[in-house]
């Protein structure tokens, strides 16, 4: 076994993982046994772009599944792919782009596997119109330590194929997924945005846009304070209907190693944040870009995760139905700025009704809000603890695949359908996350 | 498009670099030991865009075998614009040192096995006049190491003949490239305990290969700052080396 162990994103908790790597198809099966034989559970790992601890095994023991790299069949007439689970977003963007193709839902990476984002539902700036990841997922292979493989899709074993998409990698081992692709004549996007001045501003905005733009999304500045409380950028783009079909290529920047302690502070964030919001003109700004720099900033810079030192940081993603969600998403920024703490960007996104098979899946129509915290105690419980009141009076709910703090009572009042993802779960399979709010 | 012979072609390395040849449409003739690997591959190479990619099944210690391998490609391709070998495996060398059985075994896979296919490969590309044979060795051929001797010495063997292979092939047209990686996360690798800084994905191996065929090079250290490392290593006096933990 290799001895270089993995984290989540957020490398908060603290539970190095010892990755025992699965390189071919035919050797999972083998592999996930004996992992189970030797430590009690596994799980499987993608690209650990998780940021909290759902992608950890309780056993601490994973089964990396990145090797499972390789597309099995493309079908560039229709647009249907059909590749293994450790195949990145990139890489299939890769080739599908120069084909007319594009992902028909992306998060805001794009070095997440397939696995990982069918595992989580994922979602995008496109969830108003198009769901999410799951509602475009054809079928797939699941491999069970008490079973053998087993193809699902909505027809054929479709409890299993609902209880997957969204299902935390708890039902098995995904070892290839079918995907429809997006059609796209360019590459490039016509992108869009605008300052508005305060959380009502946004909710004018995100009616007036949302039906009429295949993506949008809006930066906030969480710092921000009484009448401007909820200001940021308000960004929206569609596909260009002309133009080039072309993979992007920028060179990266990266943070080589991790300092003792986290740059982000309230006197860097305060002021980045105030730089930010006012170096955008205040009229409607309009560019043709590439879809790298519109769907993946932050991918400029790999392992930007580091600049929150040794201690990690939190994500905080909620997301609040529509009836509540302006006045829960004051109150939240409310609380953030008191504290002086978060991230350089919060993104607040509407969420559409587009319903997912998935049983777990967690966008609801209305808002999500989604921002960093450098991991300070006791700044961060007592914080969250007030938050996650102002969520639960909300009927909102937290999204696991970025937590590392929600209580049990609260996930299984977020998600009441988790005993039956419990009654599917691979007896095998367990993460850290799992343990926390079902079985501690 | 390019007509690619792959020996061991489920070599982590190897599906690297065909990666980015089917890219450019080349069409593979793919020779390795496990059928269901092999079709993996080749489903891979053609969803990334090869003309084709047929697959052949040898285990390359039948030395017998290997010249109906060959022309079974020659039928297949046509003619071989590049040939890379890339089979391998990693011994235990405490196994070696107890079982002579076994250290055998392991040398004739990662040396004799080499040797003797590259004898009608290079007769054949003399005869054709044009093309490349790409051959993996390692960094760990330059020097024998008190813990990986056994693999050490296979790679110098392949080496050194291919340097001699080279200059015979010169005269006659067809370019003879040394490939000596670093430490590369591959399945061999998988479970020693490389060091982080120093260990680099198979891609990055790939590009190096593939430009280093475009350009006709003789040998190529990979990733670069191996050739300095190199240099280093081979110049410690022997006195040293044989009391160093390496
Ligand atoms: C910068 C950034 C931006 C992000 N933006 C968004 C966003 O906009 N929307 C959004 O929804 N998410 C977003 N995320 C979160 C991310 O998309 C998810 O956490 C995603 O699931 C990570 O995928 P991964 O391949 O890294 O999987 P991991 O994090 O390694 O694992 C995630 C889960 O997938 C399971 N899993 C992985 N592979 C398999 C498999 N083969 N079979 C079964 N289960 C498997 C794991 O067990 C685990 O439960 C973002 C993350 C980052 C770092
Ligand atoms: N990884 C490194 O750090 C490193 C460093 C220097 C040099 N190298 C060299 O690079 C080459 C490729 O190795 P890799 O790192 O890509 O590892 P790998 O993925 O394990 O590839 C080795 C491949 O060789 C195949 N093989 C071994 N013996 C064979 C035989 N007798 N007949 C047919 N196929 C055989 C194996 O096939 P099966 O899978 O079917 O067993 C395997 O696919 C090797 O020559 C290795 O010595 C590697």
């Amino acid at each position: 076994m290799s001895a270089t162990t993995l984290s989540s994103w957020g490398q908060y908790p603290a539970f190095p993982q010892a990755a025992r790597p699965c390189f071919w198809r035919s050797e999972l099966s083998t592999n996930l046994k004996q992992l189970i034989n030797q430590f009690g559970n596994t799980l499987a790992y993608g690209n650990g772009r998780s940021y909290g601890d759902s992608c950890l095994a309780s056993s601490d023991h994973v089964l990396a599944t990145r090797g499972l790299n390789r597309f099995i069949a493309a079908d560039w007439q229709n647009g249907i792919i059909r590749a293994e689970a450790g195949v990145s977003l990139a890489e299939l963007l890769q080739l599908s782009i120069p084909q007319g193709w594009f992902l028909p839902v992306t998060p805001g990476t794009q070095y997440v596997t397939l696995g990982g984002a069918v595992a989580n539902d994922v979602h995008g700036k496109n969830h108003h119109v198009r769901g999410t990841f799951g509602c475009h997922v054809r079928c797939f292979e699941l491999l069970r330590s008490d079973a053998s493989a087993q193809i699902c899709s909505p027809q054929d074993h479709s409890d299993l194929f609902n209880a997957t998409i969204g299902g935390l990698g708890l039902t098995g081992i995904i070892s290839w997924i079918e995907l429809q692709l997006l059609p796209i004549q360019s590459s490039l996007i016509q992108s869009y945005s605008t300052r508005f001045n305060n959380l009502a501003e946004f909710f004018q905005l995100a009616a007036e846009h949302d039906s009429q733009h295949e993506y949008t999304v809006a930066w906030i500045d969480c710092l921000a304070q009484g009448k401007h409380l909820g200001r940021g950028i308000f960004i929206y783009g569609d596909h260009a209907e002309t133009g080039e079909l072309a993979v992007h290529h920028k060179a990266k920047l990266t943070v080589p190693l991790t300092p003792p302690i986290s740059l982000i502070n309230s006197m860097s964030l305060r002021a980045f944040n105030t730089v930010y919001f006012h170096k955008h003109p205040p009229s409607l700004q309009h560019a043709l870009v590439s879809y790298e720099p519109f769907f993946y900033p932050l991918d400029a810079i790999s392992h930007w995760n580091r600049i929150y030192g040794k201690s990690g940081f939190q994500q905080y993603q909620c997301v609040i139905p529509s009836a509540s969600a302006e006045a829960a998403v004051h109150a939240l920024l409310q609380e953030i700025a008191a504290v002086g703490s978060g991230s350089f960007l919060a993104v607040l996104k509407r969420c559409g009704d587009v319903p997912s098979p998935g049983l777990l899946s967690f966008p609801l129509p209305g808002v999500s809000l989604a921002l960093d915290f450098p991991q300070l105690e006791p700044l961060n419980t007592t914080l969250f603890s007030r938050m996650d009141s102002i969520v639960r009076a909300a009927g909102g709910r937290l999204y696991p695949a970025k937590d590392a703090h929600m209580s049990a009572n609260d996930f299984r009042h977020f998600y009441p359908k988790w005993s039956s993802l419990e009654s599917l779960r691979d007896p095998g399979l367990c993460s850290r996350f799992w343990q926390r709010v079902t079985l501690a | 498009m390019k007509k690619i012979v792959i020996i061991g072609a489920t070599s982590a390395i190897a599906i690297a670099c065909a990666r980015l040849w089917a890219a450019e449409q080349s069409e593979f003739f793919l020779v390795g030991r496990h059928q269901d690997k092999l079709q993996q591959t080749s489903a891979d190479l053609v969803a990334r865009g090869a003309q084709a990619a047929h697959s052949y099944v040898l285990d390359l210690i039948d030395f017998q075998q290997h010249a109906a391998m060959l022309t079974q490609a020659l039928q297949t391709l046509g003619q071989i614009d590049v040939i890379l070998i890339a089979h391998g495996t990693l011994p235990d060398q405490h196994q070696c040192e107890q079982d002579v059985h076994y250290a055998l075994q392991e040398f004739n896979n990662n040396a004799l096995s080499v040797l003797a296919l590259l004898t009608p490969v290079a007769n054949h590309m003399a005869q054709q006049g044009f093309g490349t044979i790409a051959v993996i060795s390692s960094v760990a051929g330059d020097r024998g190491r008190g813990s990986n001797y056994l693999y050490g010495s296979a790679k110098a063997a392949v080496t050194t003949f291919c340097e001699g292979l080279r200059a015979r092939m010169f005269k006659v047209g067809v370019h003879v490239l040394t490939i000596k990686p670093g430490f590369v996360a591959t399945p061999m690798t998988a479970d020693l305990n490389l060091p982080a800084k120093l260990t680099v994905s198979p891609e990055v191996v790939a590009k190096d290969i593939v430009q280093a065929i475009a350009k006709r090079k003789d040998v190529l250290y990979t990733p670069w700052f191996w050739a300095w490392i190199m240099k280093i290593i081979i110049h410690i006096p022997r006195g040293i080396f044989k009391k160093l933990k390496l």
